[in-house]
């Protein structure tokens, strides 16, 4: 499937075919930039009564059509390339979720080890991992053959071994799967496909196991030895199936195929893309959240390395009732600058729940709305941190101090070198006021030193992924311009001190010349405006004790970025902790807040407590 | 885009509902086209392959896993009973043997001569499929279902827990406001489905189950006196196979909230009437509402009025067709068709600070407006029973009918 690209893009359209909403944009060469030019959504069409995604598609496209005045559908479907009269594009792609997405299961033989690996592969991948078995995953083996039945993947990803190892364990789960036969989750009578990844060696075996009862697929082992992790054989065969049986099996998609000029590519995979794209434009390691109604997802890029996360149960409608329930209340009450009802907030929260399209309409109920959101991105960090891990089972040299403290999975991801963090989904890209999605991921996620903060404005992240990949310069134009809200720059400082302490002095040299000082005591947060695209040389100076990136008390030399919120100095702590006693809490919480111009001041002098 | 406001919950005295009821895996069906069934009817078959169980041979005998095959003394295929011996190993004359014995009744389905491994299948399952309402087979999928027809009154809520039953309907509230507790609730209701008003405590779930009751309806119920009653907290909204003993559909929300007067109403005039209910709810693409059908002969009810906030004509329209296994989503038209929002329009506003309330539509502005959040939304503006006028995101509201 290569993707049929003209010599020169002027003209480019593509969409996001969501669970909910079809996405559509159009990006055109404007002199030597590609910009964003406009944008149409519809719903998407997939289930009953229409059961053709490509319906939805088309009115998305149409509200394209008539926002630009210009032709780009045929009865054929998308016209390309371009025509002299100006009808067309040259290039339309396409992303998916629809249909409930890419849903997996992983299996292997040890759980922190080929099993681990072959759940980053199928997340990297952009599946949902309905869930991973092993050897040793101390579940019973009945207990494995009755999850296995009972689940419907789409596929499965099994490995374990390294090449020229043992051959037992990974027969012994590849004989489970033949024993369990789970059945698929599209169509009666397809064989489900099974990709092998493991030990090159318990090949025939797997063909004779597997071979009459599944649609298997043998590609090279994710841990070929120990000290090594492959994906990438695994995730282009996932894409492969995906798009063969998954996306062949949903209604409409054999057509919508033929009109792209990529391989449809499942929109968390793009996404993934997209934030590689971003990494390398800007240089800087990146992380990046989506949360959604049901799920969240979170893309770290650190140097290399990239990895996605699905935290299948955390989000801010359909699954907000698994955020209160994995975070505890009192996890959640504590971003709340007020007294609330314990039995009041459970049902105002499974109210949300049943009702999930409801909008905060009082700052009572978006103070309460973002405070879940805090806990949901905060689990789904927590969460990302398992999976980001280095390899495991590989023998490294022993210190004396491993001898005496049991080093389990040790997650690589360095807040001190985050370089950029970005946010999407509704609770961040539409918070009324853009610091406010500052400062729900400056609370989740806590970055150290000096982090750059964005949002994704509209969500055209999948579309950017999957153009990245014919038109990578393309892509990271319009992500930078178009797609990006630059918010600014957080400084937070690592370490604790007392309420009032210095912690933090700034010098900032501005554009245009101006000097500007500011000394921030320990507890306290400030913001200065610094606009989009303004940059202002700073000299950071911890105080004894703090460090913002140049180890305690070291000053720091750097560029600050603005954005539409600016500068924020965050001097509340790394690991920041609120006071325990509630009033005290309120107190600060809304001090924060004016610090920050969260919220208008009227609504925080009169609240109650 | 789709609607604005949600387009409310199904309340129809009169609607026909086709509801599919298809075998997990191909098996037989039962029924014939146009064959009346009732609730507990067995419309479709099937044998689901028998749990699989995996012994360890080998390693139970002490051999090599190379050497399985050789001393196994049943071979694939071979039927056998729990405790029969399926391998045996003799070595110097018998001082050495052991023997493996299979865990349970079943065939030989496979002997692995890497893992030492030997799968015993246990006996087809039967699988059945009832049909759910009481109503006719209008569709025969060969070897995988039927689609039954019922004609009567389609009534959604909002929230359920618990699957598939059926029984007769006692209202036990004088009205929709009326808190259904456990004093209301004798002996006498066994195998009845129970009508509250605003609120079921958590006393009266409990008594309901204890006394046999099949289901319980009600406007509202507490978040903790539902986890209390579950065992366990919901994190998902996907319900429906929780083990409990009885089916509950609220039809407004948590909390104490007044059930809808027209939801009461209908409730009220069906009561001695079996009906049949599903708690199984859904809230994502696709959603699936829990939903309460009760049989009524078309002559009795000349009048017939479309679902709440259909707004349709005639409104016989087939509610949907149901998924595998079972009732499936609710009626994917609901709200198709309908006028949607106009001033009249009756609404209830679903979230703070009138959650609950019940008002008309009094002024609809075109252009978005800036609500307390600061956010930029459509909004409406209200006019509450209460008489006070009120601004409200269209977000919020939902249409009703009374």
């Amino acid at each position: 499937m290569s993707a049929k690209v003209p010599a020169e893009i002027t003209s480019v359209l593509a969409t996001d075919c969501g669970s909910t909403t079809t996405k559509a944009i159009l990006i055109e060469k404007r002199g030597e930039e590609y910009r964003l030019v406009v944008r149409g959504e519809a719903p998407t069409t997939v289930e009953r009564p229409f059961e053709d995604v490509t319906m939805g598609v088309r009115n998305a496209v149409r509200e394209v059509e008539e926002l630009t005045g210009r032709r780009i559908l045929s009865e054929e479907g998308i016209i390309t390339p371009r025509r002299p009269d100006g009808s067309g594009v040259d290039l339309y792609l396409s992303t998916s979720s629809a249909g409930g997405g890419l849903q997996m299961m992983v299996a292997g033989v040890v759980k922190s080890m080929t099993t681990e690996s072959a759940q980053r592969a199928a997340l990297g991948a952009g599946a949902i991992v309905m869930d991973a078995v092993a050897v040793d995953d101390g579940r019973k083996t009945h207990e494995k053959i009755a999850l296995i039945r009972h689940l419907r993947p789409d596929m499965i990803l099994l490995s374990g071994g390294v090449d020229g190892g043992t051959i037992t364990h990974v027969v012994q789960i590849a004989e489970l799967l033949a024993a369990a036969e789970p059945r698929p989750r599209l169509g009666i009578g397809f064989r489900l496909p099974v990709i092998y990844a493991g030990n090159r060696d318990a090949r025939p075996h797997m063909e004779r196991i597997l071979g009459e009862r599944f649609d298997l697929r043998m590609v090279e082992n994710l841990r070929p030895v120990l000290e090594k992790e492959v994906l990438g054989p695994a995730r282009e065969e996932i894409h492969n199936l995906f798009m063969e049986h998954v996306m062949a099996q949903a209604p409409g998609y054999n057509k919508l195929m033929t009109w792209t000029g990529a391989p449809i590519m499942p929109t968390p995979a793009a996404v993934g893309l997209g934030m590689q794209t971003a990494a390398r434009e800007y240089g800087l390691n990146v992380i990046g959240v989506d949360i959604g109604g049901a799920t969240t997802d979170v893309f770290s890029v650190y140097g290399e390395r990239f990895v996605r996360t699905v935290s299948a149960n955390l989000g801010m409608s359909y699954s907000i009732c698994n955020v209160l329930l994995e975070a505890g209340l009192p996890n959640i009450v504590r971003w709340i600058p007020f007294p609330v009802d314990e039995a009041d907030i459970r049902n105002r929260i499974r109210n949300k729940m049943i009702r999930p399209t409801t909008i905060p309409q009082t700052l009572e109920e978006l103070a309460i709305e973002q405070a879940l959101a805090r806990e949901a991105l905060r689990l789904a960090f927590e969460h990302h941190k398992t999976l980001a891990v280095g390899l495991k089972g590989v023998q490294r040299q022993r210190t004396i101090d491993d001898t005496f403290t049991q080093t389990g999975a040790e997650t690589y991801i360095n807040l001190m070198e985050l370089g950029m963090l970005i946010g999407s989904g509704g609770v961040l890209s539409h918070a009324p006021r853009r610091v406010q999605a500052a400062l729900m991921m400056l609370d989740a996620f806590g970055p150290e030193g000096v982090t750059r903060l964005a949002v994704d404005s509209i969500f055209m992240m999948p579309q950017l992924g999957v153009l990245s990949t014919v038109h990578e310069k393309a892509a990271a134009q319009v992500f930078d311009r178009d797609c990006l809200i630059h918010l600014g720059t957080a400084v937070a400082p690592v370490g604790q001190g007392r309420e009032g302490e210095p912690c933090l002095a700034v010098t900032l040299h501005l554009p245009g010349g101006k000097t500007v000082r500011e000394e921030v005591p320990f507890g306290h947060i400030r913001r200065l405006p610094l606009e989009v695209g303004e940059e202002a040389e700073a000299e950071l100076h911890p105080a004894r004790g703090f460090d913002v990136g140049r180890g305690r008390g070291h000053a720091l030399r750097t560029t600050l970025h603005g954005g539409v919120v600016g500068i924020i100095l965050d001097c509340r702590g790394r690991p920041l902790a609120l006071p325990s006693e509630p009033a005290r809490r309120w107190q600060k919480l809304r001090e924060w807040a004016l610090a920050v111009d969260l919220c208008p001041r009227g609504f925080l002098e009169k609240l109650p407590g | 885009m789709a609607h604005a406001y949600t387009p409310g919950l199904k309340v129809s005295e009169y609607a026909v509902v086709r509801r599919q009821r298809r075998l997990p895996i191909p098996g037989r069906v039962l029924v014939e086209q146009g064959q009346r069934v009732s609730p507990d009817t067995v419309v479709a078959e099937a044998s689901l392959p028998g749990n699989p169980n995996t012994v360890n041979a080998a390693a139970a005998l002490g051999a090599d896993p190379s050497d399985l095959p050789r001393l196994m003394v049943k071979k694939v295929g071979d039927a056998v009973k729990k405790g029969e011996v399926i391998a045996r190993y003799r070595a110097l004359l018998g001082l050495v043997s052991g023997t493996c014995t299979s865990p349970v009744d079943g065939t030989i389905e496979s002997v692995s001569e890497v893992t030492g491994q030997v799968v015993v299948r246990e006996p087809p399952i039967p699988v059945q499929v009832r049909a759910y309402l009481e109503g006719v087979v209008t569709e025969v999928m060969p070897r995988e279902g039927v689609v039954v027809e019922a004609e009567g009154a389609f009534i959604q809520g909002i929230f359920g827990v618990g699957g598939e039953t059926y029984g007769e309907i006692q209202v036990l509230g004088a009205g929709p406001d009326d808190v259904l507790d456990a004093a209301a609730i004798l002996p006498a209701h066994r195998g009845k489905v129970l009508v509250g008003g605003a609120l079921v405590t958590g006393a009266a779930l409990r008594r309901a189950a204890e006394v046999g009751a099949r289901g319980v309806v009600a406007g509202g119920i507490i978040d903790r006196d539902l986890v209390a009653f579950l065992g366990h907290d919901i994190g998902v909204a996907i319900t429906g196979h929780e083990d409990i003993p009885i089916t509950v559909i609220v039809t407004e929300g948590f909390g104490r909230m007044t059930m809808a007067h027209r939801t009461f109403e209908l409730l009220q005039s069906l009561s001695g009437r079996v009906a049949s209910l599903n708690g199984a709810t859904q809230i994502r693409a696709g959603v699936m509402r829990p939903e309460i059908v009760v049989p009524v002969d078309r002559p009795r009810l000349p009048r017939v009025a479309g679902g709440a906030g259909t707004g349709r004509a005639g409104g016989a329209e087939p509610a949907d067709a149901g998924g595998a296994g079972g009732a499936g989503p609710a009626d994917a038209d609901a709200g198709e068709g309908s006028q949607g929002l106009v001033p009249g329009t009756r609404i209830r506003i679903i979230r703070e600070p009138y959650f609950g309330q019940l008002a008309h539509v009094t002024e609809l502005p075109p252009e978005l407006q800036v609500i307390e959040t600061e956010a930029k939304v459509r909004i409406l503006r209200a006019r509450l029973d209460s008489g006070e006028l009120v601004t409200v995101p269209r977000a919020n509201v939902e249409i009703i009918e009374d």
